[in-house]
């Protein structure tokens, strides 16, 4: 396990790769079955009749997949003290059963928290891509993490 | 649901209320997202949220199916009246996502989402863009999460 790490050690520009993580048809028809259930994220032949093509993934379910694989990347080995939302998702291809993905990290800014000088905030860009590295999902958000230093300057 | 032609803007869709069990916050977190404070009590009640709360992903995917079953019921009456149902789906994504408080053991999430803007598509022809703010208030009356999120919905058929 590498150190663990704080609001300091995420610099702008700084990018890494977690993952891989393969998703069966299993996963993808137990997890619409539990919170998305339409017709083209249980089965194939619903899904061809729609713009899906054939069966994928729930988005809810490619964030939910996108959350287990930072969390397995990073956040756990982490100071991070949960996010106070996303900024923005966007769905770009279908996520299939049988595919690899894997999540490409990008800091994009940082900043001192003006009211808690023990957190600081990470502003994060995200792309979920397949084996070949084409993305299936855009995502940016603010990440608040626990300082090293509480207080001190950036 | 109706042909976008048919949507106004301002109408609002009561999609229904669920209550998170401890049992069920741990399993969702334990699947998905397994930070401490939603998965172990003690180390919740010591961190900054103060006890257990579910993960804003499981907050964002009971949404989800309160609204695949409420669609459902909204179809199902247009089908008994002989209306004609309008397609719907897919979203192309969701943005200001916000996770307002947390949502703790035995809170009760009650989802609401209205319709903010329609408009053509020029990608799809037959379809347009709906966008909806969904919300979900607890049971003392605080926002807990909130969203913008935009679908394909079939346009009026051409006589």
């Amino acid at each position: 396990m590498s150190a663990k790490l704080y609001w300091e050690d995420f610099q702008p520009g700084a990018a890494a790769v977690y993952g891989p993580r393969l998703v069966t048809r299993k996963e993808i028809i137990a997890f619409a079955s539990e919170f998305d259930p339409q017709p083209m994220h249980l089965d194939e032949m619903a899904g061809r009749d729609t713009m899906l093509g054939g069966l994928g993934a729930s988005g809810w379910h490619m964030c939910c997949l996108f959350m287990r694989i930072i969390a397995d990347g990073f956040i756990l080995n982490s100071s991070s003290m949960g996010a106070p939302g996303i900024e923005e998702v966007r769905w770009l291809a279908p996520l299939r059963p049988g595919m690899e993905i894997r999540v490409r990290c990008t800091v994009i800014e940082s900043r001192a928290s003006r009211s808690r000088p023990d957190m600081g905030l990470v502003k994060l860009a995200y792309e979920m891509i397949d084996e070949a590295g084409t993305p299936l999902m855009y995502l940016t958000n603010t990440q608040m993490f626990g300082r090293r230093r509480v207080g001190a300057a950036a | 649901m109706k042909y976008l032609e048919d949507i106004a803007v301002g109408e609002t869709y009561a999609v229904g209320r669920y209550t998170f069990g401890a049992d069920d916050i741990k399993a969702f977190a334990r699947r998905f997202d397994p930070q401490l404070f939603h998965i172990d009590e003690d180390a919740a009640a010591a961190s900054h949220f103060g006890g257990l709360c579910a993960s804003g992903w499981h907050t964002a995917s009971i949404w989800m199916r309160l609204m695949v079953d409420y669609r459902r019921r909204i179809v199902e009456a247009a089908r008994a009246q002989g209306e004609p149902v309008a397609s719907i789906g897919p979203a192309l994504g969701f943005r200001e996502l916000k996770w307002l408080k947390p949502v703790y053991v035995g809170d009760t999430v009650d989802y609401k989402s209205e319709v903010v803007e329609t408009r053509a598509s020029g990608s799809r022809p037959g379809f347009g863009l709906m966008t909806i703010r969904s919300t979900g208030v607890n049971q003392n009356g605080e926002e807990v999460i909130s969203f913008l999120s935009t679908t394909f919905v079939e346009r009026r058929p051409q006589q």
